[in-house]
């Protein structure tokens, strides 16, 4: 343990040198506008980038690529926010709560808790990998098949249930998600699924795709129907916001410490953010003593989810630099880096590189504070976009998003779709059926059906599987409670006011 | 990115300007916009990595007037990826990389493609596939190993691997051949994924190319028992202990007689002329001098064959055919 921080002391030097600072903020500010463009996501940026570090030293050029990682998480919550288009797939759930903030006016409020969360999540999780990574990187090797299973198991659980929603519109929705989820390659039998002899569905309906038409422009042809103005016109620009909503914040430490510990834990195994900031979102609304209200733009259902999303996203590092295993997109791509830079990802490498570890550990903590310091900047800034007219920003936003989308695979089959789901998201509105299970399927369907076929693989068919050993039979368990909830506490309220007319 | 690719169409025109009037011998053609570099497989897999590696070691020694963009396209097992190039016809701002999906994608999927659409290029290298299982296990050879196969029931044993019905599903396939009893292959999405799976004792042995289990190796998680190639490899440079590449014995010599190794290809567009072709055979050739491409090699432990134009084809002719072979036995071939 005490070598940790004289390792870290070390790396704090290494870190701090001017040039490395520099690229921190270049990384912050490339990484910001990466994840405010939807479709250009962390992981193309990196890779797009990557290149251009080959004749840097190996710290320098991964303190650029993971402060590009870092700007990608900040910025992914701001077109969350504003547009209701998540820019990331983890910002998915930002959108719920910090969309209807952004609609009655409070738009800078939503984005600085967004991006203090943000920062709070990625601390935690690299205190924790400061202090216990050997543990950790052990702890992650537990996770088999069945394992991650019953991790998305429990996501999906404990989302069940948070929607207004009748359940019955719920699993409508859930379902449309996992039947699109299916179509493309089949992992398990390497056949191809759904795709109806089209070459174009090969490669299945990308999750960004359909959020970017589902919020996006569904949202902007809502919009239009109710008359073409953003109802977050009327929002004032007060640079003492931040300062406003900090003072805030502290009530909600107890959904922060649960989020962040909620984040490390799927970053680590490695289910990544996404997963990490729905089931953060799930748990706080049924918990939380304002619950009800969550979906209406209340503040701690942005700290839930962006808490989450970052300690998850920061924590995936960990599992790739110790065991060469990626927890994100981005961080593969990043794996890929280490590599042409002429380092093995692997057990050894905390011990024959010690120097670039802790110069990356080091950088991630100046990162985050140089990151954190950038973004707030810009609240004022980003929140005063929303006083220009709908019928200026409206076809901005539509060239953004059909860029985006284009990016996703350089495919203009996929602008298409983007324009289908856009009405698919409009019609499902209309009737009332929730988005948030079906793009939630849509991201989460193929891996968790691939981690169920391999389990049973595994065990030959048999399902016991799923309650092998201590670890996996506690996640099902957590996971069966969390589902089955809203049918336990009817029950639990029935017992309780029965014998009062008795 | 449009200034990029302007300022690059401008700097293309100069230099190509300028190299006609100091060489016009050698006046060949030259690409004059940023070639695509397409990899039919997603971000950070081994044919990912080869493809960033070229694209490093061509800007760092500026051996394309022109930059390299690479593009993934990993839909369909890659079937997106090769469906794109054979649908650009004459396009010679477009290359793409192979790995052995150039056979098994069409034949296992019945995607409408065959790698006679493309026009190959050359071999870059080829890619070995060693047997691996967890260190703390007690075999210390094939032969012990596959004694433990044999002494259990079928399907007892699990083989982890990189994808369905591609390579290593091959191998495991040759390898139940060779030993005389089923295990149960689990396919995962990518070989690193399965390196861990390997060392967290989720799965008793796997395929894995050299360059995704060499850190668990030196980190003594896993131990290579066998190499599925003729010869012994030829890196000594050690690894763990005493062991170097050079001390795994090939599989054959160990009693299971399974070979194979994958084409790590060039390709271009069909139509794409002879002078085309060259031109990328001769960038090729100038990377595999460079320090940085020889130590991916080394680090990889790859078997450094190097061909192009007939003999390059009739080494695919004759490795599509093996293909054909060994997934028609497994029954892997889409069927219709």
């Amino acid at each position: 343990m005490f070598d940790n921080f004289l390792n870290l002391y070390h790396g704090f030097g290494i870190a701090a040198d001017p040039f490395n600072i520099l690229l921190m903020v270049i990384g912050i500010l490339l990484g910001v506008i990466i994840g405010v463009l939807p479709g250009l996501g962390g992981a193309n940026g990196v890779a797009i980038l990557l290149p251009l570090t080959f004749s840097m030293s190996p710290t320098s050029a991964i303190i650029l690529l993971s402060c590009i990682y870092w700007g990608a998480l900040f910025g992914g919550a701001i077109t969350s926010v504003l547009f209701n288009i998540p820019g990331e797939p983890w910002s998915v759930a930002t959108t719920f709560d910090g969309h209807p903030m952004a609609r009655s006016g409070r738009a800078g409020e939503a984005l600085t808790a967004a991006f203090t969360s943000s920062f709070v999540g990625a601390f935690f999780a690299i205190i924790m990998i400061t202090l216990i990574a050997p543990l950790v990187a052990q702890f992650a090797l537990q996770f088999g098949p069945a394992e991650k299973f019953a991790v998305y198991f429990l996501a999906f659980a404990s989302f069940v249930g948070m929607s207004k929603e009748p359940p019955a519109k719920t699993v409508v929705s859930m379902m449309i998600g996992f039947a699109l989820a299916c179509v493309g390659l089949d992992m398990v039998t390497g056949q191809l699924r759904l795709t109806f002899g089209f070459t174009e569905l090969l490669n299945g309906f990308d999750f960004l795709i359909a959020v970017i038409g589902l919020f996006g422009i569904g949202e902007i042809l809502l919009t239009m129907e109710e008359g073409l103005e953003f109802r977050g016109k009327a929002a004032k620009i007060d640079p003492k916001v931040v300062w406003k909503t900090w003072k805030t914040l502290p009530r909600f430490w107890v959904t922060s410490l649960r989020s962040c510990i909620i984040g490390c834990w799927m970053g680590i195994t490695p289910a990544g953010a996404t997963p990490a900031s729905f089931m953060s979102y799930g748990i706080a609304k049924r918990v939380s003593k304002n619950g009800k209200n969550f979906g209406n733009g209340e503040i701690e259902g942005v700290v839930a989810p962006e808490t989450a999303a970052h300690a998850a996203g920061t924590s995936a590092l960990l599992p790739m630099l110790a065991l060469g295993v990626p927890g994100s997109p981005t961080a593969a791509v990043l794996l890929g880096g280490l590599l042409i830079w002429g380092l093995q990802p692997g057990p050894m490498l905390f011990v024959e590189q010690s120097e670039f570890v802790w110069g990356l550990i080091a950088s991630m903590y100046l990162g985050n504070v140089v990151g954190l310091a950038l973004v707030l900047t810009t609240v004022p800034l980003f929140a005063a976009i929303l006083r220009i007219p709908f019928s200026i920003i409206a076809p901005v936003i539509l060239v953004i998003c059909a860029i985006g989308a284009y990016t996703v695979n350089n495919n203009v089959f996929d602008v298409l779709m983007m324009m289908v789901f856009g009405v698919l998201g409009y019609l499902l509105k209309k009737t009332n059926y929730p988005l948030a299970p079906l793009v939630l399927a849509i991201v989460l369907g193929p891996s968790a059906e691939e981690a169920f076929r391999q389990s049973l693989l595994t065990s030959g068919g048999s399902v016991t599987i799923f309650w092998s050993n201590p670890l996996v039979s506690t996640i099902m368990g957590l996971g069966l409670l969390a589902g089955l909830w809203p049918l336990v506490s009817l029950l639990l309220a029935k017992l309780r006011t029965t014998p009062q007319p008795a | 990115m449009k200034h990029l690719q302007a300022f690059g169409l401008g700097a293309v025109t100069a230099l190509g300007m300028t190299a006609m009037s100091m060489l016009p011998a050698a006046a060949a053609w030259q690409p004059t916009r940023p070639v695509e570099f397409i990899v039919p497989a997603g971000t950070g897999g081994g044919a990912d990595q080869m493809a960033r590696t070229l694209q490093g070691i061509i800007a760092k020694h500026d051996l394309m007037p022109t930059q390299l963009v690479v593009i993934n396209k990993s839909g369909g097992a890659g079937g997106e990826g090769f469906l794109d190039v054979k649908s650009s016809k004459g396009n010679p701002h477009k290359i793409v990389i192979t790995l052995s999906n150039l056979f098994t994608t069409p034949l296992a999927t019945g995607i409408p493609f065959n790698w006679k659409d493309l026009t190959p290029v050359a071999m870059l290298a080829l890619d070995e596939f060693v047997l691996w299982v967890n260190a703390q296990e007690p075999y210390k050879t094939v032969q012990e190993y596959v004694d433990a196969i044999k002494a259990k029931p079928d399907g007892t044993f699990k083989m982890g691997g990189t994808g369905s019905k591609q390579e290593d599903q091959i191998i495991t396939v040759a390898f139940q051949k060779a030993v005389g009893k089923k295990l149960t292959y689990i396919p995962y999405k990518g070989g690193g994924e399965v390196a861990v799976q390997l060392v967290g004792g989720h799965i008793n042995s796997s395929v894995n190319n050299p360059i995704e289990a060499v850190s668990q190796w030196r980190g003594d998680k896993l131990r290579p028992l066998c190499v599925f190639d003729e010869k012994q490899l030829p890196y000594t440079d050690k690894i763990l202990g005493d062991q170097s590449w050079s001390s795994i014995p090939t599989c054959k010599s160990a009693g299971v007689d399974v070979e194979y190794l994958m084409l790590r290809g060039i390709f271009m567009p069909p139509g794409v002329s002879d002078e085309q072709v060259a031109y990328f055979v001769d960038v090729f050739k100038k990377v595999r001098e460079t320090p940085e491409w020889k130590q991916l090699m080394k680090d990889g432990a790859f078997n450094q064959s190097f061909m192009a134009g007939d003999e390059f084809k009739a080494w695919i002719e004759q490795a599509e055919a093996n293909h054909k072979d060994l997934m028609q036995e497994a029954g892997f071939i889409a069927g219709n």
